[in-house]
């Protein structure tokens, strides 16, 4: 056996800390180790040139690489020792940068943890086996769930390259909190004028199936092959009938919060959220309708000149495949009350959210883009904006910042002087967060051609006098305190993951941070990934972003989505799971704890019935190598072995 | 006192994540602990870590997704009940059963893994080395080599079960 190892200095990151050298000389005493270096940087292509030198000159047979996690550049390796003509699963990295020389100050610690680590990956590699790939047919469908813009876009990017796809949105209408949005910033674009086209494009697209009042219910399978429960909940309206004619909400006697106006007004037991909804389509929320409440009632069926209403209907779950899937579950607004008692905690009817505000200054909105302060319906003069509220603000355990607050702040500011020209607008910030292209330019529009004054510093505590609400913070750059008597109080709430987001990851098997953001694979080189391959991100699920970033990373998955699926077949991983079947007792333990039922009966020549896996179906994580009493179920890469090899080579 | 010997094995998907985002953050962390990388904790098997106390292990971690969080669906619930069995074994080894920890870190969780594994070690460094009574004799290159059983280019599958 001929090995060789090659320790990465990643420049100084690893070098800083780890005396590579050092580490080199003593892979050199290793048993079999006949080659040794040390590189520069391993994953560049001079790196890449070296091992691939070197095991052609020396007839290498295994590889051991010292480098960063084998998460990053596992792939890239094995990659390069294919090049070099051997099987790729012949290699074994060792992470001597984030397991090691990031987290250690000391050469001497970190130094000894490396040659620990090599001598670990070394006994490893000795026990490996060359691995082959078999590949699987990919079902040429995608499911995207979620239909704000970063859905849409999505599945619109999707379908445009001629692969079926399943937008399933939950809400009644696609859309999602753009459709919400009264203009844009920087640039002013009315959002309902960019965004409803692309909504009627979803709906008429020709590989577009829409899928509105719909969740996800449960997810079975792996890349290339989900098969997903859609649960298509009751509404009480055909959809197929319904000819959005709004007739049954007129006549609606029941009343109803109006969600999609963020409370602002109110709507009926059945409505259409919006007049440009996608699907125009009506629908009946059961908590608010009399029918439901009292028994009677039955207007809407009455009135339906198309005989849409339908009391009976029930929750509908169609089960489908699909290759990959896009999530782009978005965002909702952070729920401020609890949290901010000094604000009112919602106590006050003036002291509104940004999404609030927003729907008052639409002109689709419930007061027809009349901004009226909500308790006595004047038009309000002053107007105070509250930034960070329920973002960077440590005391209420949100530190993230919400990315757009300081730009939609800005943008309501100038909208406010557009509506009411003899307003004055307030703005307390904590710094102003400008980014974006045009982003500075506009903040600084809002300050010198509208008048909005800016304030550095948090506001304290908001309480009502004489019919107004006094704001009180501070002024950081003068260093004293403020006091505001504003007429309407806007607060610029943070975002929060869209309700239900840690549940839906559970059920997609992707991970979500603490605020149940979902998690990319890679924050650098793999930000649309997840963790779980085939299972693609957009948009806000992932991190607060504004509309542009959220359509970019929506394109950017739809790519990936569209080269996943490309080659019609995808390539397994080998790493799966063994049975010796002339030592196999036919217990089959192995298949009673299978989670993916990957562990088949067979029956041999002479009768014996042993256990048999189906390489496709195995994803590889060895809970049967473990359950099998006499230990002849292996798993792949991951032998019994090889880690007993490496635990005793820890402890010598 | 000689240097303490740690191990770790980790699930690839959350804790082994979570602990190279620690490492990008650079949270520092003690230099003890040995990380051996897994697919799931669902693979760990018991007999294994017990091996890990035989040859002189001071203490022994396993970190896996959270409950429900599992990259198999429910490989760590196997994890959890076998680890749990065998947490209540170890005294009747003679092995302290401080001195082995399984617990949940997320990928998204690197501040909690360079936490739970300064924990980890201040709370063995407290209990100092396995005595040696408690201990295995700690065997020779030599025969640690043969203790591992099956000849190098085999899959494994022919290989004793640990212990």
């Amino acid at each position: 056996m001929r090995i060789g190892v090659f320790v990465c200095q990643c420049g100084t990151n690893i070098a800083g800390t780890v005396a590579t050298d050092k580490v080199a000389e003593a892979a050199l005493s290793m048993r079999d180790v006949l080659h040794a270096e040390t590189l520069q940087y391993t994953c560049s292509d001079p790196g890449q040139r070296a091992i691939i030198d070197a095991v052609q000159k020396k007839g290498l047979t295994r590889v051991v690489i010292a480098a960063c996690s084998p998460r990053m550049h596992e792939t890239t390796f094995r990659r390069t020792i294919g090049q070099a003509g051997m099987n790729a699963y012949m290699m074994e990295m060792v992470n001597i940068r984030e397991h090691c020389s990031w987290i250690h100050s000391d050469i001497d610690i970190a130094t000894d943890k490396a040659i620990d680590l090599v001598q670990k990956g070394v006994a490893r590699v000795r026990r490996q086996v060359p691995l082959y790939s078999t590949t699987v047919p990919v079902t040429r469908r995608v499911l995207v769930i979620g239909g704000g813009v970063a859905g849409i876009q999505a599945a619109l990017d999707i379908a445009d390259s001629g692969l079926p796809v399943t937008l399933v949105e939950r809400g009644p209408t696609i859309g999602g909190n753009m459709a919400r949005l009264d203009k844009t910033f920087p640039t002013l674009d009315c959002s309902s004028c960019i965004l409803t086209p692309r909504m009627v494009e979803a709906k008429q697209h020709e590989n577009i199936r829409l899928m509105v009042n719909a969740e996800i219910e449960q997810v079975r399978g792996y890349i290339g092959n989900f098969e997903v429960d859609v649960r298509k909940k009751a509404t009480c309206v055909i959809e197929d009938k319904c000819t959005g004619c709004m007739i049954c909400q007129e006549k609606c006697p029941g009343k109803a919060p109006d969600e999609f106006n963020a409370g602002v007004g109110q709507s009926k037991a059945i409505s259409i959220p919006f007049p440009q909804a996608v699907p125009m389509v009506a629908a009946l929320r059961k908590e608010y309708c009399r029918q439901f409440i009292n028994g009677k009632c039955g207007v809407c069926k009455k009135v339906c000149p198309a005989d849409a209403v339908d009391y009976e209907q029930v929750d509908e779950i169609t089960t489908e495949m699909f290759g990959a899937v896009v999530v782009a579950t978005g965002y909702e607004l952070y729920d401020w009350r609890e949290a901010y008692p000094d604000y009112g905690g919602g106590q006050y009817p003036d002291v509104v959210t940004s999404l609030q505000y927003e729907r008052m200054l639409s002109a689709s909105g419930p007061t027809a883009g009349h901004v009226q302060r909500p308790s006595d319906g004047a038009e309000p003069k002053q107007v105070v904006f509250v930034s960070c509220v329920g973002s960077r603000d440590e005391s209420v355990g949100r530190p993230l910042c919400c990315s757009v607050g300081c730009m939609y702040i800005a943008k309501q500011a100038i909208l406010t002087k557009e509506h009411i020209p003899d307003s004055q607008s307030y703005v307390f910030y904590i710094d102003i967060r400008a980014t974006g292209k045009g982003y500075e330019e506009f903040t600084r529009r809002a300050q010198k051609e509208f008048g909005a004054i800016y304030l550095r510093g948090r506001v304290g505590k908001i309480y009502p006098s004489n019919g107004q609400l006094v704001v009180m913070g501070t002024d950081t750059l003068s260093g004293g305190p403020v006091e505001i008597e504003a007429d309407l109080v806007v607060l610029a709430t943070g975002f929060s993951a869209a309700r239900g987001a840690g549940e839906l990851a559970r059920k997609l098997n992707i991970s979500y941070d603490q605020y149940e953001f979902l998690s990319e694979s890679h924050p650098k080189l793999r930000p649309v990934e997840t963790t779980t391959g085939g299972i693609f991100l957009a948009g806000a699920c992932q991190a607060p972003k504004d509309i542009p970033d959220s359509v970019a990373q929506a394109s950017a998955a739809a790519a990936k989505v569209i080269g996943l699926l490309s080659r019609g077949e995808i390539e397994t991983s080998p790493m799966v799971a063994a049975v010796d079947q002339l030592r196999c007792i036919g217990c089959f333990k192995c298949r009673d704890v299978c989670p993916y039922n990957a562990i088949e009966a067979l029956e041999l020549r002479d009768g014996r019935q042993v256990a048999k896996v189906i390489d496709t179906l195995c994803q590889g994580c060895g809970v049967c190598n473990v359950a099998c009493p006499p230990s002849v179920v292996s798993l792949k890469g991951y032998t019994d072995n090889q880690l007993i090899a490496e635990t005793m080579e820890l402890l010598r | 006192m000689a240097e303490l010997k740690l191990i770790g094995f980790l699930c690839n998907w959350c804790s082994y994540a979570g602990a190279d985002m620690a490492g990008t953050a650079r949270m520092k962390q003690p230099g003890e602990l040995r990380i051996i990388r897994l697919p799931c904790t669902g693979r760990v098997n018991p007999l294994l870590i017990l091996k890990a106390f035989q040859q002189g292990a001071d203490g022994v971690l396993v970190s896996g997704c959270h409950p429900g969080d599992c990259h198999y669906n429910e490989g760590n619930y196997y994890a959890r009940r076998r680890l749990e069995l065998l947490s209540r074994m170890l005294p009747a080894f003679g092995i302290e059963p401080e001195r082995f920890h399984f617990t949940w870190v997320s990928a998204s969780e690197g501040a909690r893994w360079a936490d739970v594994v300064t924990q980890f070690t201040r709370k063995i460094e407290a209990m100092g080395k396995m005595s040696g009574a408690e201990q295995g004799t700690p065997p020779a290159k030599a025969s640690c080599e043969a203790g591992v059983g099956a000849p190098d280019e085999q899959t494994g599958s022919e290989d004793a079960v640990p212990a």
